[in-house]
């Protein structure tokens, strides 16, 4: 493989970047788009390329040493091998198709020139995280499109709640990424090495190892983990993070970014194995957090809330397969996930665009005339995430279902939780169908004159993502795995068996079928039958209100960390920070006062000075003098 | 022929010494002619010069006169340099009296 083709692979989207935020604005708008897609796409050809050549084998491409102290040793390089080939295809794949999507859905913003700018930028750091060769490179693509993260959710920076969200968004990732580092510093310490191979080796050929510090450090990281992929505790950034445009929504806070958390884990597959508890801990708070999510996601009202919340939710059960060592299955749902959702964040981009940035489910309806493209795609791939035969996301949420229910068939905790989200997930999603695209439409009259389908550039990639969501389960049917034997060199061992299709599984998949199309007939019978219509925010009661508030998790935050800070820092500037400064300005006041008196000492008259010289000369002499008695 | 240190005692050319010095200091201190405090700064020198030379020759060491001559060499050119200062203060203020020399005021 050639040092140069992944060079320019990695750069081509830095390269965009440069050309967008230092000539963006002066070569116009079609420039713009034209040039951030074209870089983009150059690397996802030179992916393809990778993949239909990759070997075995993983290819490490070491630049240069970058830290070397004594034995420990840092290069900048780059690892290719499956895993990171997978990311590279759906990462450069998806984000050139919402590149192009951007064209169209960009092209009224005065700062259009910027946003491709950010897009590229964060492509070339998602990149860097994906085939960095060390934990440390790995970081640095970590916190590189945390901060284009940053930059894109406060993208209409005019409004001070999307800075708010922006804000709140990196911040908790802070939070994730000092586990994250904390477990880079401990694996280095452990292990003195950062790459993966090396740590690999290590790992595997070392016998005694020291456990505790092993589940400190998966613990760590797995902290790191639930703040980019967005899992309780530190969840509540992601349904915020909708602030920004919605192809970044799409591209950032669903397919890409969010999912780094999973990619991290499983790079790290072979040290999380030797952490069973840790493991557990991960399943747990993975099948809590599709619950939870889930649960939010039913009365949701803003279209991309309940998208984002979904996201949660899905995100949630790649977590719980991770938790029970079944990497691969993750992987595939991060795929699938990648494909539908996508398609969803831009079909609703799609209807946003319509309504003219109208985002409140109650004000639309009756769309799927208007819009018969963007009601199809989505359509497809709502059936994709509710997990309906044939689709994609059938096969992958059935994996980890069955996977979960497998880890503990006496007691199948982790499956129920699981089924549940799903069956939740099926309805929250067809509710957002019904009330977006059937009945009467329930918005401005001047909006209904309005409507209208999306240009080609919006729905070209949209109906691209439908199919991919259509078929993006062949990758891995049961049985006949094409994934699981193409990842098979990254796992050190086969954590369970590929599942022969027995009774058990069939009923499994009866099950998870039944009760999607439950989830779905109990939508359909709501909100297209009765034709109900979510009640206004202040007329919302009961439970869900709660769900409605998000378990009033923001504001529990808000009381518990927030504001004691802030008191703890309003004392801070009102006391402590007053005593400082006295404290300085004394200082500064005395040496002033010493100089002045001194001052006057230099009278400018000899005598006087010949005086003070004497009188020195006679105290040093008494001095050394009586010295001669004490010592 | 009979070393003179012998007849006199080494204490008494370190008491004349000290009383020479002593005499220098209160000249620069008390008199406020410039070319009085220079003279006196001259016997403080010329005190130290004579306690060179007494310890040389009591030590029995030549180093002591042979730094006395440094010494002398040094005072000469510091005079010579005092000296033209003091001309040409006087030129520029027409006093050489060190009262009245407050150019130095910080």
């Amino acid at each position: 493989m050639d040092t140069n083709l992944v060079l320019v692979l990695l750069l081509a989207p830095f390269l965009g970047f440069l050309f967008n935020v230092f000539l963006g604005k002066k070569a116009g708008k079609n420039v713009v788009g034209i040039v951030g897609t074209l870089s983009v796409a150059v690397s996802f050809a030179i992916t393809l390329y990778l993949f239909a050549n990759s070997s075995q084998e993983p290819v490490v491409i070491n630049l240069f040493d970058w830290i070397s102290i004594q034995r420990f040793n840092i290069s900048f390089g780059f690892l290719i091998d499956q895993l990171s080939i997978l990311w590279l295809l759906f990462v450069t794949g998806i984000g050139s198709l919402i590149h192009l999507y951007s064209i169209s859905y960009m092209h009224d913003d005065e700062k259009m020139h910027s946003f491709f700018a950010y897009l590229n930028l964060f492509i070339f750091f998602m990149i860097t995280l994906v085939i960095g060769s060390n934990l440390l490179m790995m970081f640095i693509g970590w916190e590189g499109v945390g901060l284009c993260s940053y930059l894109l959710i406060g993208f209409w920076y005019k409004n001070q709640d999307f800075n708010d969200a922006a804000k709140k968004a990196f911040i908790m990732n802070r939070i994730g990424d000092l586990g994250f580092l904390i477990g880079i510093f401990i694996v280095g310490s452990l292990f003195n090495t950062l790459d993966f191979t090396n740590l690999r080796t290590t790992i595997e050929s070392a016998k005694d190892v020291n456990d505790l510090w092993i589940a400190i450090a998966a613990l760590a990281l797995f902290i790191g983990a639930t703040g980019k992929s967005a899992q309780l505790p530190l969840y509540t950034w992601l349904p915020d993070a909708m602030a920004g445009p919605t192809p970044v929504s799409a591209l950032i806070h669903a397919a890409t970014m969010v999912t780094a958390g999973i990619f991290m884990l499983t790079r790290l597959n072979f040290l999380f194995d030797l952490a069973p508890s840790v493991q557990n801990i991960i399943a747990i708070v993975g099948a809590c957090t599709a619950l939870v999510a889930a649960t939010i996601a039913l009365v949701q009202n803003d279209i991309k809330k309940v998208l984002a919340y979904s996201t949660v939710s899905q995100l949630g059960l790649m977590f719980l397969a991770l938790g029970l060592g079944a990497y691969e299955v993750a992987v595939f749902h991060v795929i699938t996930h990648a494909f539908f959702k996508a398609c969803l964040f831009l079909g609703s981009g799609s209807v946003i665009h319509g309504l003219h940035g109208e985002q409140d489910m109650r004000r639309m309806g009756g769309l799927k005339k208007a819009m018969p493209i963007t009601f199809i795609t989505m359509l497809i791939a709502s059936l994709a995430i509710a997990g309906i035969f044939p689709l994609a996301g059938f096969w992958s949420k059935d994996e980890i279902l069955m996977t979960a229910f497998h880890a503990n068939p006496s007691f199948p905790f982790l499956w129920i939780v699981g089924s549940i989200a799903s069956i939740m997930t099926a309805f929250y999603m067809f509710r957002l169908i019904y009330l977006t695209f059937f009945n009467s439409f329930r918005g401005t009259e001047e909006q209904k004159h309005h409507l209208h389908e999306s240009p080609s550039l919006i729905t070209v990639p949209l109906i691209i993502l439908a199919i991919l969501s259509f078929v993006g389960g062949a990758i891995s049917l049961p049985g006949h795995s094409w994934l699981n034997d193409y990842l098979a060199p990254l796992f050190t061992k086969v954590a369970h068996e590929e599942h022969t299709l027995g009774s058990t599984e069939y009923m499994l998949m009866a099950i998870a079928t039944i009760g999607a199309l439950i989830g779905i007939g109990i939508a359909y019978k709501k909100y297209l039958k009765d034709n109900t219509i979510p009640s206004e925010d202040a007329e919302i009661t009961g439970l869900s209100k709660v769900l409605y508030n998000k378990y009033y998790v923001d504001e529990i935050y808000d009381s518990v960390f927030v504001k004691p800070i802030n008191v703890l820092s309003d004392l801070f500037r009102e006391h402590v920070e007053k005593a400082l400064s006295a404290l300085v300005f004394g200082l500064g006041k005395v040496t002033n006062e010493i100089a002045i008196q001194g001052k006057k000492a230099h009278n400018g008259s000899i005598g006087f000075y010949l005086f003070a010289f004497v009188i020195g000369v006679i105290v040093i002499l008494t001095y050394l003098f009586l010295q001669q008695f004490f010592i | 022929m009979d070393n003179i240190l012998n007849q006199i005692g080494i204490e008494n050319y370190i008491f004349l010494s000290v009383i020479l010095f002593c005499i220098g200091v209160f000249g620069v201190l008390y008199r406020r002619n410039a070319i009085v405090v220079f003279m006196s700064i001259e016997i403080m020198l010329n005190a130290i010069n004579l306690l060179f030379a007494a310890f040389s020759t009591y030590h029995q060491d030549a180093q002591g006169q042979i730094f006395v001559f440094f010494s002398m060499a040094v005072a000469a050119a510091e005079v010579a340099i005092g000296l033209a200062i003091l001309v040409s203060i006087f030129r520029n203020m027409g006093t050489i009296d060190v009262g009245n020399l407050k150019n130095l005021k910080g």
